[in-house]
């Protein structure tokens, strides 16, 4: 397991390569990147410009303690070969990348399972905050009602 | 007790303040103790209990909702209080 919270940009193709090499048990590596959309600023009015970009705020010390918590998670229920998780943070202009998760295990199921299950729970459990910039200012992004739903899914009776 | 207080995203900037070191009265036992004895400082700080959705965490662990009522400070703890989180 490997988790990065970082301003830089990553490379995706290295880092999914790297899930698997050395390890000829890997069959399977399932891998998600999150980008900076460009959307319309909802809170201005209707039709107006996309935001110019967005500043990601976090907890350093606690971020990359909740990230390795929800890997850790994932390995206890899945069996997996490796994990990597990369958020960046800071100033991120619309079309950068934000976050990479990539899982690698023997059979696609437990890949695809896994990769989703991270990116469900670090939406709703990491700490990191986003703020667009609108023409009018500012705005912090507000949580949504359905990334407490695709948590919510995953949750154990036990 | 000794605790040290983080705010963050929009309450950080409701409140302009990122942190703070406090000295609580003996009263103040639990994380909902404090959020209340947060707000009675009164104006921006009042968002602390009016605020919808503020979450909080404890020694750098999130608290489930309804969490903050048994979870217990201690000497030199860390307590954060946020709005609900937006990463990914």
């Amino acid at each position: 397991m490997s988790v990065s919270v970082q301003s830089e940009d990553f490379d995706v193709g290295a880092e999914t390569v790297a899930l698997s090499t050395g390890r000829n048990e890997v069959g399977a590596v399932a891998t998600f990147v999150g980008l900076v959309r460009a959307d319309k600023c909802s809170q201005v009015g209707a039709g107006t410009t996309a935001i110019a970009a967005m500043t990601l705020e976090h907890y350093p010390g606690m971020t990359e303690k909740a990230l390795t918590e929800i890997v850790t998670e994932a390995e206890n229920r899945w069996p997996l070969q490796g994990v990597r998780v990369i958020h960046r943070i800071g100033r991120l202009q619309p079309g950068e990348r934000i976050v990479f998760v990539g899982v690698a295990s023997a059979h696609r199921g437990a890949a695809f399972a896994a990769c989703e299950f991270i990116m469900d729970y670090l939406k709703t459990r990491a700490p990191f905050w986003k703020k667009e910039e609108t023409p009018i200012g500012g705005q912090w992004v507000d949580a949504r009602e359905s990334d407490d739903q695709a948590a919510a899914r995953w949750a154990r009776d036990s | 007790m000794k605790l040290e207080l983080r705010y963050f995203a929009g309450l950080r900037e409701a409140l302009d303040c990122a942190g703070e070191s406090v000295d609580v009265p003996a009263s103040v036992a639990t994380v909902a103790d404090l959020r209340q004895w947060l707000s009675a400082r009164g104006g921006v700080w009042e968002a602390l209990t009016t605020q919808k959705n503020l979450r909080s965490a404890l020694d750098r662990t999130m608290l489930v909702l309804h969490a903050e009522a048994q979870s217990t400070l201690h000497e030199g703890a860390e307590v954060a209080f946020f709005p609900p989180v937006t990463g990914g």
